[in-house]
Parts: C-alpha cells; structure tokens; sequence
C-alpha cells in the first residue's frame, strides 16, 4: 500500500467513523447503539493494550485490573480532589503505567501461562484491593461522578461542558471514537518503528534478542507500561461515562475478553483488536433477541470461527494476498 | 488446630483431583483448559440427575458423570483442539478455543440444567466427633477419602499402565515420545478425556455436599489455575501438593480472618504472585513448562 493510499484509507475510516455512524444512528433513531459503539471503541483500546503485550510475546489477562485502577485513579481524583475529568484521564494513565513498571519488573521474567495466570490472578488482586482499601467505599463503590467539565486552554473552550451538551451521548462517542483512532495511530506506530521491531525479536526468541544487545528487561517493561497506560485511560473514560464505579466493574471476565478480542481479531495484525471487539461486543448485544439461547449461539459462533480461521479474522487479508 | 488441619486436608483432597485434570491436559498438549471448571460443574449436574431425575444409586451416578465427560472431552479433543492446533500459527490462539468451549458448557448446562442451586440428600448421616477438637460430618469424610483414593489410583494408573507410560512419555517429549512410537493423536485424546473425566468426577462427588450451580464453572477454574501454578504446571506431583495447599491455606485464613473473606482471598493471591515472581516455575516445575 502507499503511502497515499495510506492516507485515503485513514481519511475515510475517520469520515465513517466520525460522521457517517453518527448520522446513520441519527436517522434510524437507535440511540441505544451510541452507547454500544462508545463501549466498544473504549474496550478496543484497552484490547489494543493487551495486544502489545502479545507482540512482545506475553499472554496479558491482567488488562482489567489498570482499566479498574485507572478508573479508581480518575473517579477518586474527580469526587475527592475536585479536578476535571481531562486531567484525570493522563493522570490515570500515568498511574497505571508507572504500577505496571512496578509489578512488571517481577512477573515480566515469567513467561507463557506462567505469566498469563499471574496476569489473571492480578485481576482478582485489584478487585480484592478495590474492595478491602479504606478510600474506595467498598462494594458500594463510587457513584453519581461528575460528568466530564469544560476543558479550556487560556479561555479558548476546547472541549464542552457535557452536563450542558444537548446530547452528551453524541459527545462521549466522539470522544472515544477520538481516543480510539489515537490509540490505533499510536500503537501502528510503534510497531512500525524501531521498537516494534525489536519487539517482534522478543516474540520470537529472548535469549537470542539479548545475545545481540537488545535490552531485553527494558523493553518488555516499556511495552507492559504503554499497555497498561491504555488500560488506565480506558477504565478511566468508563468512569466518566457510566458516572459510577464499583470493584466488580471491571473483572476476570473482561481481562479474558480482552485477550479473546486480540485473538479473534488476529494477533498479527495491529488493527485485529479493533475488528476483535467491534465483532466480539456487537455480536453478543445483536444476539440478545435470541433470548435464551444467547449464550449457545455465541459461543457455537466462536469456536467456529476460531476453527475456520484459527489466526484471526483479519488473517482472511493474509490469504487472498497470498492467492493473488 | 486440628479442626483447621483436617478441614485443609478435605478441601485439599477435592482441589487436587481437579488440579490433576487440567495438569494432565495442560502437560500432554500445552492447552490451557479454561473450561475445566464448566466440565466440573456439568458432571455435577450429570450425577444429580441420575441420582434425583431417574432414582439411580449415587456410585452409578458418579460413574456416569465420569463416563459423560470423559466422552465429551475425547470429543472437543478430536474435532475442536486438534484442528486448531494443527492450523494455528500460535499455541496460544487455543485459549480463544477454550473459553469458546467454557461459554459453550455454560450454555448447555443453562439449557439442559437450569440456573438453579441443584444438590442431593447426604449419603452418609451422622457426625464424626472427636471431642469437639474435630468435628467433621461423615459425608464429608467419606467424600474427602474417596478423593484420595480416586489420586492413589491416578498416579497408580499413570506410573504403571502403558497408557500412562506412554502419555508421561508425551509430556516429557513429544518429539521422542513419538519417534519412540507413541501414538500422539490417541494418547492426547485418552488424556484429555481423562482429565475431563476427573472434573466430571469431582462435580459428582460435590453435589452432595457443597451442592452444584451454574456461576461456579468460572471460580473453580481459576483455582484450579492457581493449584497448578502453585505446584508447577504440567507436574502431577505439583498438581496434588498445589490442591493440598491452596486447601490449607484456605482453612488456615478464613480461621484467622473469618470476618472478612476477601481479605483471606487477598492475601492468597498477593503471596501466590510474590512466590511466582520468586520461583516461576512453582514448586516442582521445570522452567518454562
């Protein structure tokens, strides 16, 4: 692809994703799909974190402990310090990411299901913590969180006050689609770059990276940071949007789906988590007219995808190129 | 003291006959079962209805729990892992296939069973009483040492039969075990229906205790996760010694901390990730399993 074609591509994913949905949802008048595209787009960003940690070769099944961490960071800073949500945002970013160098630099020696269950069992960690900790009111949690305020840079509004939007749905989903298409930008990057590649030697064998002079306990400490920054900013605007928050917000269950939204979406692929999601949550919320029988067919829908084309959905784009 | 102790030993013996499945199937195809604990649930629900649905003595109950699931795992073996397997670029894609599978029992086991709390009458009445230093219902003993001996007669089977021969043989090597002969395709297949027919059993023996209900797929599959982490993934010895510990340890804290259970939870898993960044292997693990 060139570049040019590059950018015709990017031009018209925005285009679709900024104006077309939210005109189409306009005109049937399917409001509710405002919040189901808002949630997938945060939950593909938190995904996109857990893909990084695939690329440098670890399974991360803790992404749901920093989403609920970044999420207590912001709705406490909000509730407790009085400060705008889009402060808290890269503050609870950055808190993630700086615990994640703390817990990282122990468990990122482990490796396989090693380092997947420790990954996982963090996530009952942080729900326990949520629920133990004298500041986080318990499993009553935190609720009726200020809605996002005005954000501006010497007088110049930048971003609204919601609580006077005419419809701050439109108004989170433009946020996230924001966030989300940052996100994606920010992680095709890294993997284009230097770092990317040195990554994709950790993926393949660490002790031959190390052998050639690749700091190998730098770089996988780097790349869980990045991934749990996503994490905490995800959890974060989940906060933001529902105006509540509770220990059981965010849970083994969502860790695991993030990984499987990686997987279904292809582990090569940097936009397999988007697709991943989008299919994975879409697809679960589309079912519920089946009623009861939700659940079988999702799951049945899973394993045949996942016997259909066990390297992700997106690995259809390997197959034609490979044809042609 | 002793109560602790005895009740450490009767959780332990149930946990590590569910930790022995998942290390079984774990060390012969490097699959991580997410969908051990659903397997458990469903022989459950096997047991308690052909002991309450049909009338049938509880041993033919238990039988076949471990019969159904031991044909259910031969069969998401054949036609679901092996294919992936053998088509995927990454190992790990199979985690995708298991929790597949988990949501798939969920839904059967919904479907077939019902959302309800299901439990059978007690097989044994009565309350072993050693001078209220222990106290111990009958049940539960007969239970806890019908798990031991269901371990006693695994490690038994897989020490001396040449089916056990041949799957230790896989787990070691697969390159070898093969070229030595084995056939790896049936043996994967005998030892994933083996280690299902474990959890169907275990679910049999419980649901005349604790009772059985649909949300416990998940738990019971992350501890077990924790058991096999514990002792090191893939070893048999591991898998008992993580079951025996993870059950004292429970007794152990909810005595000391039994007006909170989170905290015990907590403080289980926070020392688990500190002994796993210490020796990630666990206890009889080879690094990097």
């Amino acid at each position: 692809m060139s570049n040019k074609q590059r950018w015709a591509a990017v031009a018209f994913f925005l285009l679709v994703v900024l104006v077309v949905v939210p005109a189409a949802i306009a005109a049937s008048g399917r409001v509710d799909l405002y919040y189901t595209l808002t949630a997938v787009a945060l939950l593909s960003i938190a995904s996109a974190g857990v893909w990084l940690t695939f690329y440098i070769g670890r399974i991360n099944i803790g992404q749901g402990a920093y989403a609920l961490v970044g999420g207590y960071v912001s709705a406490l800073l909000i509730t407790k310090g009085d400060i705008s949500f889009w402060w808290t945002l890269p503050l609870a970013g950055m808190f993630c990411a700086l615990l994640s160098v703390l817990i990282g630099l122990p468990i990122l020696r482990l490796r396989g299901v090693y380092f997947a269950m420790v990954t996982l069992v963090l996530t009952e960690v942080s729900r326990l913590t949520a629920l133990a900790l004298p500041f986080t009111n318990g499993a009553k949690g935190i609720t009726s969180i200020k809605l996002p305020a005005e954000l501006n840079i010497f007088g110049l509004t930048i971003i609204p006050d919601f609580s006077t939007l005419a419809n701050p749905k439109l108004g989170f989903y433009w946020m996230a689609a924001i966030m989300m298409v940052l996100t994606y930008a920010v992680l095709w990057r890294i993997v284009n770059s230097r770092l990317g590649h040195l990554c994709r030697s950790l993926q393949q064998n660490e002790e031959l990276a190390s052998s050639i002079g690749v700091n190998i306990a730098w770089l996988r400490v780097l790349a869980y940071a990045i991934s749990s920054f996503f994490g905490g900013i995800a959890g974060a605007s989940f906060v933001a949007i529902s105006q509540s928050l509770y220990p059981s917000s965010f849970q083994i269950t969502d860790s695991v789906n993030f990984m499987l939204n990686c997987f279904l979406g292809g582990l090569g692929f940097v936009f397999g988590p988007m697709l991943g999601t989008l299919l994975l949550y879409f697809g679960w919320d589309l079912l519920f007219a089946t009623g009861r029988f939700q659940l079988l067919i999702y799951s049945s829908l899973m394993i045949a995808l996942m016997l259909w084309l066990p390297n992700g959905v997106l690995s259809l784009m390997d197959r034609k190129g490979a044809r042609s | 003291m002793e109560q602790v102790v005895v009740n450490g030993l009767y959780l332990g013996a149930q946990y590590a006959l569910i930790a022995l499945g998942l290390t079984l199937i774990f060390s012969l195809m490097n699959v991580l079962n997410f969908a051990h604990g659903q397997m458990y649930v469903l022989g459950g629900f096997v047991t308690y209805t052909a002991v309450s649905q049909f009338g049938l003595p509880f041993i033919v109950g238990l039988l076949a729990s471990g019969v159904a699931l031991a044909a259910i795992g031969a069969l998401v073996e054949k036609y679901l892992f092996r294919p992936v397997i053998r088509n995927s670029k990454r190992e790990e894609s199979t985690m995708l296939l298991a929790a597949g599978i988990a949501f798939f029992l969920d839904a059967i086991i919904l479907l077939l069973f019902g959302e309800k709390q299901r439990g059978l009458p007690k097989i044994v009445d009565g309350v072993f009483n050693w001078d209220f230093i222990v106290v111990m219902p009958y049940d539960r003993i007969l239970i806890g040492l019908l798990a031991i001996a269901m371990v006693a007669v695994f490690i038994l089977f897989m020490q001396h039969s040449k089916t056990g021969r041949a799957m230790r043989a896989l787990a070691q090597d697969k390159v070898a075990a093969r070229l030595m002969g084995v056939d790896v395709d049936r043996y994967s297949m005998i030892g994933f229906a083996l280690g299902a027919m474990l959890a169907g059993i275990v679910g049999g023996l419980l649901v005349t205790i604790t009772g059985i209900n649909l949300g416990m797929g998940g738990p019971t599959s992350i501890n077990a996760f924790m058991m096999i982490m514990i002792g090191g993934a893939g070893v048999i010895s591991g898998a008992i010694m993580g079951g025996f510990i993870l059950g004292m340890m429970e007794s152990v804290g909810l005595t000391l901390l039994a007006s909170s259970g989170e905290i015990t939870y907590l403080a289980i898993f926070a020392s688990l990730m500190v002994f796993l960044a210490v020796r990630p292997q666990g206890l009889m693990g080879k690094p990097w399993g």
